[in-house]
């Protein structure tokens, strides 16, 4: 028998890079990606946490809906008040679909009164592309931008070590941004990121993104960082990784993804609806007596990782849930994870216990983010 | 003596069949990462060889531990349990996992030997 021929990944700018770096490289969202370099996951999760690291994220997707439209129908497909957000500003939002489930999370920006920048995730690009040019493609235009590198740059020393390239950087807050010129390219660079940590996301034209990077990594505090601390970074900081926490299945309320949702948008506000799948997510977030299960925080009561699709069980033995996401974080250093529970069950502090490997581990319903998050938010 | 390896990277340390020494390999837990948890066999109870008798985690994957051979539990690496770090830092010594009591030394003959497990692991 013979291994069905694989399809052929994609690579980033920064290929070249990751193998000189001596990145173990795995298949991820249809990309070779740097899974972790030599110094291993433990050492660049606290690396992180630390100082600064450095994160390719070139996988996902960037594009530009301009026109004098484009906010207002942008709006059309997400719960999230988009049409309000002042330029320089980045939010938060969540594509829907007609049952409320979604089909992606993202970030987007206001680059100005007619222009939005979105960031959606790798694996789902192509399908997100294609359901907004098919909603909204007659009111602007949708400008997919796949030959733009992607960095992040997160942590304590990651405002110190990009202010060296980029002086005036360090003047952004969470959550806004704006461009700047850096060796001839134009940066477009946003004080945000998927760690809980301070730190920067960093539009580059593919042809500067390794020139970039090697800028940044000559800076004392800076190292890289591979996709598997990304992960244990994210989780600690009890954000949700899109195909393990959310899908096309579970709607915002589930998720536990109410903040998202701008009062604007809910019932008597001024925009309530007009969004997919509004009547059963406004009807969830309404009467929340109508979930069937909720997102919550875990965390596990013995030194045992509970790691996803692990089935939870009510201390009388009933199957009552799953994990999502799970692993043993290295900063809260304890075994943590998200799930999901019946509402009964989500209260903080209500104890389950989760099968693993037949045996049953206690958990603890816990507030997320499971370590306090360090944003500069000015 | 020497010491034998699976195709499961495990090794085992036969120089004395009441108690022979089984842990992973350097490869397996280069390939693992950092291990942050390992779960030991019972002591006193019996496993063929092939047998799940173990689970070792990194903070990214979970692999389970086979029975290199048949036997006897008689003694697990407690220190290892307390601090799983031990597979990475020495992982043919401080980071063994358990001893068994060999119930068929013959098997040892078909396991592999440093230079053949070298080249298993080259291209695996």
């Amino acid at each position: 028998m013979s291994a069905p021929a694989a399809t052929p990944l994609l690579t980033t700018p920064l290929n070249a890079l990751h193998l000189e770096l001596g990145a173990r490289m795995v298949p991820f969202a249809g990309y070779s990606m740097p899974v972790q370099y030599p110094a291993g996951l433990m050492a660049e999760h606290l690396h992180t946490r630390a100082q600064a690291g450095l994160f390719d994220v070139s996988h996902m997707g960037q594009l530009r809906l301009v026109g004098p439209d484009a906010a207002a129908a942008f709006e059309t497909l997400m719960p999230v008040d988009v049409i309000d957000l002042p330029v320089g500003k980045q939010r938060y939002g969540l594509l829907l679909n007609d049952a409320g489930g979604i089909i992606d999370d993202l970030m987007f920006f206001r680059v100005a009164q007619d222009e939005l920048f979105v960031i959606v995730n790798g694996a789902c690009k192509a399908g997100d592309i294609a359901h907004i040019q098919q909603h909204i493609g007659k009111r602007c235009q949708v400008l997919p931008l796949p030959e733009q590198g992607l960095l992040a740059l997160q942590g304590p020393q990651a405002a110190a070590a990009l202010a060296r390239l980029l002086p005036g950087v360090e003047q952004l807050v969470f959550m806004s941004g704006g461009h700047f010129d850096w060796n001839g390219c134009t940066l477009f660079i946003t004080r945000s990121g998927y760690t809980g940590e301070d730190g920067f996301e960093i539009s580059v034209p593919g042809a500067h993104t390794e020139a970039l990077a090697r800028a940044l990594l000559a800076q004392p505090e800076v190292k890289p960082i591979g996709l598997g601390a990304r992960n244990s970074l994210r989780l600690e900081a009890g954000l949700c990784l899109y195909g393990n926490d959310i899908d096309s299945s579970t709607t915002p309320p589930e998720a536990a993804l109410n903040w998202a949702i701008q009062k604007v948008r809910r019932t008597g506000g001024a925009r309530a609806g007009g969004f997919p799948g509004a009547d059963k997510v406004l009807a969830q977030i309404d009467q929340p007596a109508l979930l069937q299960r909720k997102r919550v925080g875990l965390v596990a009561l013995e030194r045992v990782p509970v790691r996803e699709h692990t089935a939870l069980h009510s201390l009388d033995g009933q199957p009552v849930g799953e994990v999502t996401s799970g692993l043993l974080g290295p900063s809260v250093d304890k075994p943590i994870a998200l799930g999901y529970l019946p509402p009964a069950l989500a209260a903080v502090g209500t104890r389950v216990n989760a099968l693993v490997r037949g045996k049953p581990v206690p958990m603890e319903v816990a507030a997320t983010p499971f370590l306090p998050p360090r944003y500069h938010r000015g | 003596m020497s010491i034998k390896y699976s195709k499961d990277h495990e090794w085992v340390n036969a120089a004395d069949a009441s108690a022979a020494v089984v842990g992973i390999t350097v490869h397996a837990q280069d390939a693992l990462g950092d291990v942050v948890f390992v779960d030991l066999p019972e002591v006193g109870k019996t496993y063929a060889q092939g047998d799940v008798a173990g689970v070792v985690e990194s903070v990214k994957a979970a692999a389970d531990v086979y029975m290199p051979v048949t036997g006897e539990v008689v003694e697990v690496n407690e220190a290892l349990r307390a601090d799983p770090s031990l597979a990475n830092s020495d992982p043919l010594g401080a980071g063994w996992f358990f001893k068994v009591k060999l119930a068929n030394p013959a098997e040892l003959d078909a396991l592999m030997d440093e230079t053949a497990y070298g080249s298993f692991a080259a291209s695996a």
